[in-house]
């Protein structure tokens, strides 16, 4: 059986597969069973039973949000897939492999997802700078057009379905689902308030789905290999497999499809290859830039989204980002906060006024200018700007580095300012 | 400002604004287009002047005012969406826009010795521009490459793995390839 149903076409040796080369690897077989008569409602159990959850970030159950969207004769007719391809988040890898390595396999599970909440449009928000995922989606859309997988009446089933590759402006806060509607809609990309959820009032005030990349790509499998299968692939509670991805001075950076479950030393020591020579690890974010540190200790811990959530973390995109023994925590925690403060859309006070305000103080502790007072300012805006008091995710994603960071390498931060100077530097 | 000053200053723009012919016949062609793929003229204005930035090269005041007479939008709305996005430019640019990821992974694998290098042999900070108009230099937020840091894009081309070495040989080929 398939082992790795999200990379198993992809090689870079070579150009990526075109339609029929991967339609001859069992792709578009979801398409074929709604063309013998799969109805939405057996697309949507089926997704549900299959326990994915939203490989975005937040990990929330694809089915379940999926059903929140109105169904019936009352629902509005017009209804939005919406992909989310806007990867941003620092250290974060996957969806680009996923685009540029196998883009039929997104376009696939678009059909399946379209299909099984009655969206006859759909967007792919990509990054602006992803130059190469939008030539090699482009296309790869057009193959599917020119072959009726993408149109009016899909294979006769009465099902129309268009996709349109947008390309972001750029920028970070594009990623937060209502923001990125905004920004499609040609506004500034603000988030808005929930309720109403994009479920029932999203894209122009239409029930709007939106999924990541990876999570998209998962679903071409279930439908081709069934549920069991799909449950069969994981080595923890969660299921299927996820992308996992190593930055940071290991030997062997790279991205990976392996079980959910995995441990986390198994990541970092066979496929990372470990830290490099004379380095140790210090501690890391498990998931992208918003996660909270963990440390060396955490390691025998599983790539699971309970293991990670027991060690204070989130799980979130899966791509690693290590901190060694030789690189300064306090540097990398304000590298981070300049990304933050500089991508705060500037809608709430906390996150506009209170990012750059810290910003400011990891450049005084660079400067050999930090103080115990800047010590307590920063301890503060971890609850100031912490979740619930935000307007969207941005603000607490920047407390889970600062907050952690704050708490493990506390005695970094203090040699900062008895030695008023980066202890890391010669 | 008073209600005097503000009606006054909206009569110049009014008056020294270009209007749709302003822009070109290819611009409008791609504009066009893109109305088939929004159902709505706010989501075309953004598309607008990613397209006007694509032939120009930046979005200048000119351009801003020319989409918002062809389209039917308001200046201000229009102005707010082009100065909130990153790929927007609002100053003119060289020939090569360089993004310069200086992200996390990037900066741990030693991106601002490459910055500096760059500055050195470009002789230009983030948001100027080299004195022979050939290259701007952006920051840009994570560029996606992140076990190849550190990164930077040239153009619409992704380069990794740079170090200071390598960097000579990159802005060679963007030289050579416009003489």
């Amino acid at each position: 059986m398939v082992a790795n149903p999200l990379t198993r076409n992809i090689d870079f040796s070579r150009p990526p597969l075109d339609l029929p080369a991967y339609e001859a690897t069992d792709g578009y077989r979801g398409l074929h069973e709604i063309a013998r008569g799969l109805s939405p409602a057996d697309v949507l159990r089926q997704v549900k039973d299959s326990g994915l959850k939203g490989r975005g970030g937040a990990g929330f159950p694809t089915g379940l949000k999926w059903s929140f969207v109105p169904a019936g004769d009352d629902a509005p007719k017009q209804k939005y897939l919406v992909v989310n391809a806007d990867e941003m988040e620092p250290g974060t890898f996957k969806d680009r492999l996923l685009m540029e390595g196998d883009p039929h396999l997104l376009i696939d599970g678009m059909i399946i997802a379209a299909y099984a909440i009655g969206a006859s449009k759909a967007y792919i928000f990509l990054r602006g700078e992803y130059t190469d995922s939008e030539r090699i989606l482009g296309q790869a859309i057009a193959q599917a057009r020119d072959k009726g997988y993408l149109g009016r009446d899909l294979l006769g089933t009465g099902f129309d379905l268009d996709i349109i590759l947008h390309t972001s402006a750029g920028r970070y806060i594009c990623g937060e689902e209502t923001a990125l509607l905004n920004a499609l809609e040609g506004k500034r990309a603000n988030p808005r308030a929930k309720p109403p959820f994009p479920q029932v009032s999203g894209l122009w005030g239409k029930p709007t789905i939106v999924n990541n990349v990876e999570t998209i790509c998962n679903l071409p499998g279930i439908l081709a290999w069934g549920v069991d299968w799909y449950q069969s692939l994981t080595k923890g509670k969660d299921h299927g497999t996820k992308l996992f991805g190593i930055s940071g001075k290991a030997r062997t950076p790279g991205c990976w499809e392996l079980p959910l479950g995995t441990p986390i030393r198994e990541l970092l020591e066979v496929h990372g290859g470990g830290m490099r020579d004379g380095l140790k690890l210090k501690g890391f974010l498990p998931g992208g830039g918003s996660t909270d540190f963990m440390l060396p200790e955490h390691l025998d811990l599983n790539l699971d989204y309970d293991d990670i959530a027991g060690a204070g973390s989130r799980l979130a995109t899966g791509t690693l980002i290590l901190l060694d023994d030789q690189t300064c925590p306090v540097g990398m925690i304000g590298n981070l906060m300049t990304f933050f403060s500089h991508e705060s859309c500037g809608y709430c006070t906390p996150c506009r006024d209170g990012l750059p305000w810290v910003d400011e103080i990891f450049r005084d502790f660079e400067a050999g200018k930090g103080s115990q007072r800047d010590l307590a300012i920063l301890e503060e805006h971890v609850d100031y700007m912490g979740p619930g008091k935000t307007f969207c995710a941005l603000a607490p994603g920047a407390t889970a580095p600062l907050g952690s960071g704050l708490r493990y390498f506390r005695e970094d931060f203090e040699r900062h300012i008895s030695e008023q100077r980066c202890p890391y530097r010669n | 400002m008073s209600a005097q000053h503000e009606q006054a200053r909206e009569q110049m723009i009014a008056s020294t604004a270009p209007p749709a012919e302003y822009l070109l016949e290819a611009e409008i062609a791609e504009i066009e287009h893109e109305r088939g793929l929004y159902p709505d003229t706010r989501a075309i204005g953004l598309e607008a002047l990613k397209i006007v930035q694509k032939h120009r090269g930046w979005v200048s005041d000119e351009s801003l005012l020319a989409v918002a007479d062809y389209l039917g939008l308001p200046v201000a709305e229009l102005e707010g969406v082009a100065t909130f996005f990153n790929l927007i430019y609002r100053q003119p640019v060289g020939g090569n826009v360089i993004l310069f990821c200086k992200s996390v992974s990037c900066w741990i694998m030693g991106c601002d010795a490459v910055k500096e290098e760059i500055s050195a042999e470009l002789g230009i900070d983030y948001g100027e521009t080299s004195a022979d108009g050939e290259f701007t230099l952006i920051p840009v937020p994570c560029l996606g490459d992140c076990d190849r840091a550190p990164v930077m894009m040239v153009g619409r081309d992704q380069h990794r793995n740079l170090d200071q070495q390598n960097l000579g040989e990159i802005f060679a080929c963007y030289r050579k390839g416009r003489d």
